[in-house]
């Protein structure tokens, strides 16, 4: 396969390129909006790695790394998969049943594949490269990422799975991924990002461009496993057409050095809706800065976002919501609650609503942080269930977001992630 | 009244119990044996569900003098789930709802986890609950929901003593019927062969004894246990005359 550098662009496409790369340049030392910075000339790019011919065949202790992000090795409750070790693709895959429905290959693939499209219609169409330091990055140093189509009118049930996985120590892991769901289309995405245990220090970052065709749907549902001394910031942006749904969870129960991330999700379409629902654990050092904001353009789009954070030890955690209403007849509503569980932990809950001339627009939002009520502990206790199995139940609760639509597959594997976490944890 | 065991199952000497400094009961003495059902009427404010609530362990309810032995233990000394597990339930007047636990597993832990599914599945038709099994505990319940949830984990629990609150406070006939049926089951149906048990409800209006057969009732007046007697003959008397006059009556005050 040429590269795109190899391969017969008109003069417009390399005048594209080019201007990506000019804006990206600009923004090489842009700190972010939010979240703490940090140092990327330490940082090593991610190397090479070898092609596996079945997610089966990757070493035993990288199957069960992917695992506990979601990644089902076996692949057959699965439509398809693509798996990416440091910088390269080493598997991708779709499965017989699904080959008219779904193509999954790295980004630098589709490029080279698809040009015209990918540039005139995806490719940083959404994100722009000079957004900060971390998008200028990934678009002067990129290593790969995913592309995922789900072609018209194709209702695939089985989820697909993805994962990003970093072996080594000290480098940073630039992917691009795109996801197009085309015009009624019908998918399950489950991202799966994680370092190796040995990993010390490194970065994630990632630019993910989404586009939901008109009456489509997406679930997409990212669970990230990092460690105490690993950054991570992705920049995400999803375009929803006419009729066309977003859904995305988010759940991250491990420590993490840092993580920013505020995903948008622009309802141009009309009726187009977008859900945001995240579970959060702020654990150790943690500084943790996430959240997400729709922009309700389309009449009669809707939006709902709900966070659920429990912090403990010192970790940081600012939970983010904005809604911007630029039509009359947009809805949506924001639900963020926390718990602090350490004396030592600090959470913010910043909701964020703006009409921007649009009178009719109706925004709202609950944002609380407070203690587990002492009132429900002991009712759990007034049944017979100890005080720290009550604390673990109800904080297992509070986190246990009931997710419509999620595949029950998922769905087991959260609740058994939370109870592990929650077990642990007190 | 059924024959009593020489010990008794609940005994309860001399209590004083404070809410924030102010004293609510004032000196109870109150003997449950086993097999027997006990009502608790009285007017608002009087200190029934502050009776409850310090036999069960609860929070802010202060006990400056007296004893609770249960089952020969002195019970102010456990823990609520100490309490919960050797035999004393409680059905809440108003129950606080939890977010994310589901009445079902409510019930898993208050059977002491070694409930099998069909039998949570039984008593939930029993109690008409199977719809709310997998709700949020609580979250949304309407006044008769709440009851039967709560009765239904007290069937779940089996608990040797059970204490319920008001059982009809806030909700229609056919839910005091199914609730007051399910009390009957608990205390002397089937659920009683295995093992006799005790209940002391706590009742405002006397509904719930059209289904459940008490054996003796009291009046809760003014922080003291003022009357004891046949629990219908004693609601006869307050409705005709108010509590105050029932309270001062010759039986009670010799």
């Amino acid at each position: 396969m040429p590269t795109v550098d190899e391969i017969l662009l008109t003069d417009a496409q390399r005048a594209r390129l080019a201007e990506i790369r000019v804006a990206a340049e600009s923004a090489a030392t842009k700190p972010a909006a939010y979240g703490s910075d940090m140092d990327l000339d330490a940082l090593g790019t991610a190397a090479a790695r070898n092609r596996v011919a079945s997610l089966a065949s990757l070493e035993k202790q990288i199957r069960e790394i992917a695992a506990e992000v979601g990644m089902d090795t076996s692949e057959e409750g699965r439509s398809g998969s693509y798996f990416q070790l440091d910088r390269t693709p080493i598997y991708e895959k779709v499965a017989a049943a699904f080959d008219e429905a779904i193509e999954i290959m790295s980004t630098e693939e589709a490029l080279v594949r698809y040009p015209e499209e990918m540039l005139d219609r995806w490719w940083w169409r959404a994100v722009a490269p000079e957004q900060d330091k971390y998008t200028a990055l990934v678009a002067l140093k990129q290593t790969e990422g995913y592309f995922i189509r789900v072609k018209t009118g194709h209702t695939v049930e089985k989820p697909i799975q993805a994962c990003l996985f970093v072996s080594e120590s000290d480098v940073s892991q630039n992917v691009h991924n795109v996801i197009v769901v085309e015009d009624g289309a019908e998918a399950n995405i489950i991202t799966g990002c994680t370092i190796h245990p040995e990993v010390r220090g490194g970065l994630h970052a990632g630019i993910s461009e989404f586009y939901i065709g008109k009456g489509a749907k997406l679930t997409f549902t990212m669970i990230h496993n990092w460690a105490e001394e690993f950054h991570v910031r992705p920049r995400t942006v999803i375009d929803i057409d006419d009729d066309g749904t977003y859904v995305n969870n988010y759940i991250m129960l491990r420590p993490v050095r840092s993580i920013q991330a505020f995903p948008i999700a622009r309802c141009r379409g009309e009726r187009s809706r977008a859900v945001f629902n995240s579970i959060v654990y702020g654990l150790a050092d943690s500084c943790i800065d996430l959240g997400s904001e729709t922009v309700l353009e389309g009449a009669g789009s809707r939006s709902e976002a709900v966070a659920r954070t429990v912090s403990r030890d010192r970790s940081v955690v600012y939970s983010r919501g904005r809604l911007i209403g630029r039509t009359d007849s947009c809805k949506a509503h924001l639900d963020c609650r926390g718990i602090v569980l350490s004396d030592q932990s600090v959470q913010w809950a910043i909701p964020d609503l703006a009409s921007e001339g649009a009178p009719g627009a109706e925004l709202s939002h609950e944002a609380a942080i407070s203690p587990i009520a002492e009132e429900e502990v002991y009712y759990l206790m007034s049944r017979g269930v100890p005080r720290d199995e009550a604390v673990s139940m109800i904080t297992r609760g509070f986190l246990d977001l009931e997710i419509p639509g999620l595949p029950p597959a998922l769905r087991r594997q959260i609740d058994e992630a939370i109870a592990a976490t929650a077990a642990e944890g007190m | 009244m059924p024959e009593t065991t020489a010990v008794p199952l609940l005994e309860v000497t001399g209590l004083h119990v404070s809410i924030s400094g102010r004293e609510v009961l004032r000196g109870i003495d109150l003997t449950i044996h086993a097999g027997e059902t006990h009502v608790l009427l009285g007017p608002n404010g009087s200190g029934k569900t502050t009776l409850l609530s310090t036999l069960v362990g609860l929070p802010g309810y202060d006990v400056t003098s007296g004893s609770v032995t249960f089952k020969d233990a002195d019970l102010l000394a456990m823990s609520v789930d100490k309490r919960a597990r050797a035999g004393i339930g409680l059905a809440f007047q108003r129950p606080p709802a939890v977010r994310g636990v589901r009445l079902r597993q409510v019930m898993e832990v208050a059977a002491g986890g070694s409930i099998d599914a069909t039998r949570v599945d039984t008593i939930a038709e029993e109690l008409d609950v199977a719809a709310m099994l997998e709700r949020d505990v609580n979250l949304g319940f309407s006044g008769g929901e709440a009851k039967r949830s709560e009765m239904a984990q007290l069937l779940a629990q089996e608990p040797e003593l059970a204490l319920i609150d008001e059982p009809e406070s806030g909700v229609d006939l056919d839910n005091i019927a199914v609730v007051g049926g399910a009390i009957a089951h608990l205390l002397k149906g089937d659920l009683a062969s295995e093992r006799p048990r005790a209940g002391l409800i706590v009742t405002h209006t006397g509904h719930i004894l059209q289904f459940v057969n008490a054996d003796v009732g009291h009046v809760l007046f003014d922080g003291r246990l003022a009357c004891e007697g046949n629990p219908l003959d004693l609601i006869d008397d307050i409705v005709s005359h108010g509590y105050e006059k029932c309270v001062e009556c010759a039986l009670c005050r010799p």
